[in-house]
């Protein structure tokens, strides 16, 4: 780690822009600016041997990039904007060539985006509207109509303190960001107020984005346990609850832990508990 | 102001059509002059091949944020494949029975509820083609009595 961050520090130092291909799964520290890759040719000696992206030779037909979390978009080049590891996806199916980049990095406090599921917890009732603390900057509004099967006469349940699944429909830096428990069909798919008891916690943002990876260990090993059901919220925020209240806490306590434990020392805490 | 004038002038016959031109154009002239535009050169849009996106769901295919496991939450667990299904993952073997509703059972409450139902729209005279069966089931609909016009 210590010379990964003595590179980018040279590198840095030095003002010339990196690519973004050959610094893939390393350390970038914000205010680096990283090349596409069929700029690479261009810059000259900085991209030893990359090919251009272009499907015919001659025509300089530029393939679309998305840039994601932690980077900015800087004239041509990519603007670091988080420290962590730069990560970049291919495109899946047909349609998009250039694939997604972003810098993986690990915070505590939310930033509303729109299409994120969250937990929020209903802090007030105003009119028409609730008022759902997200963790944000602002509380986010919640519409009583945004639920499924919800009409002026028929209104959902939802009382001050009740946590809430849904999703952003409006999330930037200008407005208060708004949210729905309802999908764009008009189903809710899972979204609404949770259910009675349980535990709520709050985890840092990355381990929330570990444990919702597809193929996620500790999540599995925990579904062996016993019967319980668990909601992430990316947000930070997990509601757990299980049959008794002993085995809530234990599956809180494991779940807030595994983000500093290796999997030998997880796999040491599931074997004990299973014993007992 | 021109406006009001045009107006007046317009309802005014006989007025000399080359007037109201000549005040149609100033009207459009002052029109046009009260919009506002921007004094600057044309800027070169630049086609800009990169999209930002603050968001995590296009980067990493993230799971479904309800999970139940070991039949805690049926309604959950069923959710969960729903929603899941695009990741191509095999699906799990559900280890909880099925509650729901087998075909024969559901035959035989409909041939019931075809009765139920009927009997609440019949008139009050047709209820009595509603016998009820000695189990209490309620038989459907027998021959309708139709007006017999006599004859001679």
């Amino acid at each position: 780690m210590a010379e990964a961050v003595s590179v980018a520090a040279e590198s840095f130092a030095g003002g010339r822009a990196r690519g973004a291909r050959s610094v893939l799964g390393q350390v970038v520290l914000p205010g680096e600016e990283l090349l596409l890759p069929e700029q690479e040719d261009a810059e000259g000696p900085g991209g030893a041997g990359e090919r251009p992206l272009s499907l015919n030779a001659g025509a300089r037909s530029r393939v679309r990039v998305i840039c994601g979390p932690g980077l900015r978009r800087c004239g041509d080049r990519l603007l670091v904007t988080k420290c962590g590891r730069l990560r970049h996806k291919e495109p899946g199916g047909g349609g998009g060539g250039g694939g997604v980049y972003w810098v993986d990095s690990q915070q505590k406090r939310y930033v509303p985006v729109k299409g994120d599921h969250v937990i929020g917890i209903v802090t007030a009732k105003s009119g028409d509207i609730f008022k759902v603390d997200v963790g944000g900057s602002e509380p986010a509004s919640l519409s009583y109509l945004s639920f499924e099967g919800a009409t002026k006469r028929n209104r959902p349940n939802v009382q001050v303190g009740d946590l809430i699944y849904g999703q952003f429909v409006v999330a930037n830096k200008d407005m208060e960001p708004e949210m729905v428990c309802i999908d764009s069909c008009g189903r809710a798919n899972g979204m609404g107020v949770i259910g009675q008891d349980g535990l709520l916690f709050k985890v840092t943002l990355g381990l929330i984005r570990k444990l919702l990876a597809p193929d996620c260990e500790i999540i599995q090993e925990v579904g062996k346990l016993y019967p319980l059901e668990i909601v992430f919220g990316m947000n930070g925020r997990i509601w757990v609850k299980a049959k008794t209240i002993q085995q809530t806490l234990i599956l809180a306590n494991i779940l807030e832990a595994c983000e500093h434990m290796t999997s030998d020392q997880r796999k040491q805490i599931f074997s004990r508990l299973a014993e007992s | 102001l021109i406006s009001e004038k045009w107006s007046e002038l317009f309802m005014q016959r006989g007025l000399d059509s080359e007037t109201k031109k000549q005040l149609e154009e100033e009207e459009k002239k002052i029109i046009s002059e009260e919009h506002w535009y921007l004094d600057l050169p044309e800027l070169k849009e630049k086609e800009s091949f990169i999209i930002e996106e603050q968001s995590f769901l296009l980067c990493e295919d993230l799971l479904y944020g309800r999970m139940s496991f070991r039949g805690f939450n049926p309604e959950v667990e069923k959710l969960m494949l729903h929603m899941n299904a695009k990741h191509k993952a095999e699906e799990v073997e559900d280890e909880t029975v099925e509650l729901d509703v087998s075909d024969e059972e559901m035959a035989r409450r409909y041939e019931t509820f075809v009765g139920t139902i009927g009997k609440k729209f019949a008139r009050k005279r047709d209820h009595a083609n509603y016998e009820e069966d000695e189990n209490g089931d309620i038989q459907p609909i027998k021959a309708k009595k139709m007006f017999l016009k006599p004859q001679d």
